[in-house]
Order: structure tokens, then sequence, then C-alpha cells
């Protein structure tokens, strides 16, 4: 029991400041945040409240300008196959079919083909791609290639999966679907999750906790434990209640800009 | 330049063969729709340059029948039995062999320049404005050099090839490497492949839909330039059997050397495409 007290992911003061136009702008400030390893953590906000720069800066694309990025409590440099990135434009390699991309990272890591072979047999199943396992993603939909996406992240032994609105750019139906997918695949696999999105019922139907985001300057404004059962109902009224607090939480700073 | 805007405007060519025919008809006539209405044209063409030509005395084209006549004979000999009969194979594999020497070269130094300066910021500054000033010199400007430097003969000729097949090639080759999407780099480092492995995993096959556009465009003006490069103190090629009956005033082997280029060259392009199909079937703007 006590791994669950262990943080995967610890922030602390994270900053990170862009040149534009000769002054220097906070896409992100301060941000302190702790990650314990198996959650399910959702960052909403409205865009410029620097939720993707924190996921890049964790991801390893980009370094903060302050404060520090531990992973095990060791210092973040650099992407690496621990925290694998789950882009909204999928990121796949057109040139390669389901099977290698997913194949991708095992055999960049040099792993003998034998267990490439039975990793991705083992993720295309779990992610339901079978019958497309030579496909090349231009002949996918959208959700399949999601679908890979996390695959490919998972069968590179991500520890933690870093999701950038990874559903923002798919169809109402496809996504609930991939929702419920997401969530049996955390379930199954003890996965930590790391999950942008600008969707409050996306947030609170996925998260064990939500952290709640606001802009200029990007910092993190408040953090709500969700603690109801799952599946959980998107039309009952505790988790409209929750629905409600946080939309709160979110238009109070919109409110605030405004006066 | 644009590689992806080209073969990405090409596919709405290609479905007429969609549309549905009025009455069913076999097969193999469907096969030989599209060639059939690519024939009509060049049928035209021909039809009037026989009305235009044929049983004029004082023509200076030859009606087509004599063109005809003429290949015949520089092929299969029998005919004239002059200086060109039966010629055309040793000339047409003279051209060939500058053509596809000329290109090997080019694309030998041409692709691994154009994978660097894509890719290394350092050639990049070192190499690229040199040449985009040597870029506009037409390849024929270079002729004079070319025989002062390498002689007169058939060197000149592949060197000549070698410059007009080396810019489409560069061009294109820094262009795929440029346009490579920086999200795949992103992808590529997260699931553990960096450095080097990143150049032959990501860079090579995803700039090779670009490489391809260039490789076809050299090939094509390789066969232009072959031309101009055999036409001064070359003994053999189709460049100078045309030069050699524009002397003689024989027009219908001027014209017969022309319609072997343009076959020629048609052959190889089909190749490189054909190539090009297969490797990168993975492509949305495949052909």
């Amino acid at each position: 029991m006590s791994e669950a007290t262990v943080p995967i992911l610890e922030l602390k003061g994270l900053t990170k400041q862009f040149e534009f136009n000769g002054d220097r702008i906070d896409a992100l400030r301060d941000a302190n945040l702790r990650v314990n390893k198996g959650e399910f953590v959702c960052l909403i906000g409205a865009s410029g409240c620097g939720k993707s720069t924190l996921l890049r800066i964790v991801a390893g694309f980009e370094t903060a300008t302050r404060g520090s990025a531990l992973m095990w409590d060791r210092p973040i440099e650099g992407p690496a196959p621990d925290r694998g990135m789950v882009f909204q434009d999928y990121g796949l390699f057109p040139w390669l079919s389901v099977r290698k991309n997913i194949g991708f990272g095992p055999s960049s890591r040099g792993r003998p083909s034998a267990e490439i072979k039975d990793t991705v047999d083992r993720f295309i199943e779990l992610v339901g791609l079978q019958r497309f396992a030579d496909a090349y993603p231009h002949q996918l939909s959208g959700g399949m290639k999601q679908r890979v996406a996390i695959a490919r992240v998972l069968a590179n032994d991500a520890e933690i999966v870093l999701m950038d609105e990874p559903f923002g750019a798919l169809d109402a139906m496809t996504r609930e679907r991939l929702q419920d997918e997401l969530l049996d695949i955390w379930q199954r696999t003890g996965l930590t999750v790391l999950f942008v999105t600008h969707s409050i019922e996306e947030a609170i139907f996925l998260a064990d906790r939500v952290v709640v985001m606001s802009p200029g300057p990007g910092r993190i404004d408040s953090q709500m434990q969700i603690t109801l059962p799952r599946p959980r109902d998107v039309v009952a009224s505790d988790f409209n209640d929750i629905r409600r607090e946080l939309s709160l939480r979110l238009h109070s700073h919109h409110a605030r800009k405004a006066a | 330049m644009n590689a992806g805007a080209e073969t990405g405007t090409a596919p709405p060519l290609n479905e007429t063969q969609a549309a549905p025919a009025p009455r069913a008809l076999p097969p193999f006539i469907q096969r030989l729709k599209n060639p059939a209405i690519a024939a009509l044209f060049p049928l035209a063409v021909v039809v009037f340059w026989h009305f235009a030509t044929y049983g004029r005395k004082f023509s200076l084209i030859p009606p087509p029948s004599d063109v005809a006549i003429e290949l015949y004979d520089m092929a299969f000999g029998g005919v004239w039995d002059d200086a060109f009969s039966q010629t055309l194979h040793i000339h047409l594999l003279a051209s060939l062999s500058r053509v596809y020497g000329g290109f090997a070269m080019a694309c030998a130094v041409a692709l691994p320049l154009g994978l660097m300066i894509g890719r290394l910021p350092f050639v990049r500054q070192l190499l690229d404005p040199t040449f985009q000033v040597l870029r506009p010199i037409p390849v024929t400007a270079w002729l004079p050099l070319a025989m002062i430097i390498f002689g007169l003969g058939p060197r000149s000729a592949v060197f000549l090839v070698f410059l007009g097949a080396f810019y489409p090639v560069l061009i294109n080759t820094i262009f795929g490497v440029r346009s490579v999407d920086p999200r795949l780099f992103e992808a590529a480092s997260m699931l553990g492949c960096e450095g080097t492995a990143q150049f032959f995993k990501v860079v090579l096959p995803a700039s090779l839909p670009a490489i391809f556009t260039g490789l076809r465009l050299g090939l094509g003006f390789a066969w232009v330039v072959i031309v101009v490069g055999e036409m001064t103190g070359v003994q053999t090629g189709l460049g100078a059997i045309i030069m050699e009956a524009r002397q003689l005033s024989r027009t219908e082997i001027v014209i017969g050397g022309m319609i072997v280029i343009g076959i020629a060259g048609f052959i190889s392009d089909r190749i490189v495409m054909w190539l090009g199909r297969r490797l990168l079937r993975w492509s949305p703007n495949n052909v």
C-alpha cells in the first residue's frame, strides 16, 4: 500500500517563459503537482492555461525555465520511453503498418524480434485492431489511429501515458467508445495517466483527480478528487454537481478577467 | 518543388475510369479504353501531318510514312542500306548508357548532399547559397566549359546529363528532408529512437515521396539534356544522329530520332513511377 504514496511524478515550482515580441510571457507559472502511480489525472482549463506546456515538459519535449520536474525522484532530461505521449494528431509513422508502428519502440530499443512480435500481438489485441494489423495509417479512421497511438506507447513499456487532448479530433460516438476503452486498459494495466482536455465532462468521467488550470499566466488553480464509483453515469445528479462545481471554478477566471 | 501538391492533384485525372459505362463492355475493352483515349490526339496529329505533307514534292517535312519506313530501316535494315541502316540499337544504347550513367552519378552525389543540406545546418550554410546561384545557369551554358574540361566527346555529354539531373534530385531531396513533420521526431524520440537512428527510421522514409519526385524530374531532364550533349563531337547517340541527319537534310531521320527519344524517355519515366508506387504504397498521395 505504501506504493500509492510514492509519487511517480512530481513537479515543483515549474515555470515556463516564452519570449514574445520582446516580452516575457509566462506560459506556466509555479506549477506544483504530484501524481501517484496508477493514478488517472486530468488537466482542464481554457486555452493558454499552460496545460499542454506542462505536458510537453513532462514528456521532455520542452525544458522548464525554472523549477523541477521529477520522475521517480530523478530530473526529467529529454524524451524517454517511460513517458509515452499520445498526440491529438496521432503522430503515427505513415510509412509503417499498424503492426510496425506499434513495434517501433521495442525495435528501436533493440528487442529480439520474437519478443517484439509477442508484444505487438498483445497490444493489437488489447486495442482490438487485429483485422487492421497490416493497414497503413491513412487507411484508418481517426479512432483507429488513436488506438494505434495508445498501443504504441503501451507496447513500449511506458509507465506514465501523457495524453494531449487525444480524443479532441474525434466524433462524439467514437470519443465515448475510446474513453471507455481507455478506462478499461487503464484498469487492467495499472498505468498512470496524465490527460489534458478542455471538456469538463470528459475529465470527470475519466479522472481520479481533476486539476483545474487558469490562463494568463498559466497556473494550477485548484484540484478536485473525483470519488464517484466507476463506471460513471454522465447524467447522474452527483456527476452534475461536480460538473457545476468545476464549471464554476473554470469560469470564475473569465469573470475575474472581464471585471 | 512541391511534391505533395503535385501528386495530390493527380488522382482526379484518373477518375474517368470510375464513370459507369451505359452498357457493360467486356473487361479487355474496358482496359483498353484509357490507352485508346490517350492515342486519339497523336493519331489526329499524324493524320493532319500526313495530309499536310504527303505528295508535295518540295515539302521540307517528310510525310509520316517516310518517317515510319526510315525508322524501320534504322531498326532492322533492308530498305535503304545506307550509313544509318540497322544502327538504331547502337545509338539507343549509347544514349541510354549516358543517360543512366549521368543520372546515376547525379543521384550518387545529389542524394547524400541533399540529405546533409536538409539535415545539417552547417552544411546548409556552407553549400546552399552556392547552389542557389549555380542553379539558374542553364545546362546548355555549361557546354563550352564542359568541352574544355572533359574534351570533345561523350564525357562532356555525360557531364551535362549529370548537371541536368543533379538539381531536381538535390532540390527535392532537401525539400523532402526539411518538410518532415516535427511531430514525427517527437514521436520517435519518446519511443527511444534518437540521433542517427532517427535519420534512418524517420527522415529517410518520410522524405522518400519528395525524393522520388526529384528522381522523376531528374531523369526527365537527363533525356532533355542528352540530345544537346551529343550534338557536338559525339559519333554515336540519338542526339548525334539527329545532328548528322540535319546536316544531310535527312529530316525523316531527325523526326525518327525525336520519336525514339520520346518513347525511351517515357518508358524510363514509367519504370521510376512503377518503382515509386511499390515503395510508396503507404503514401496517401501515391498515384
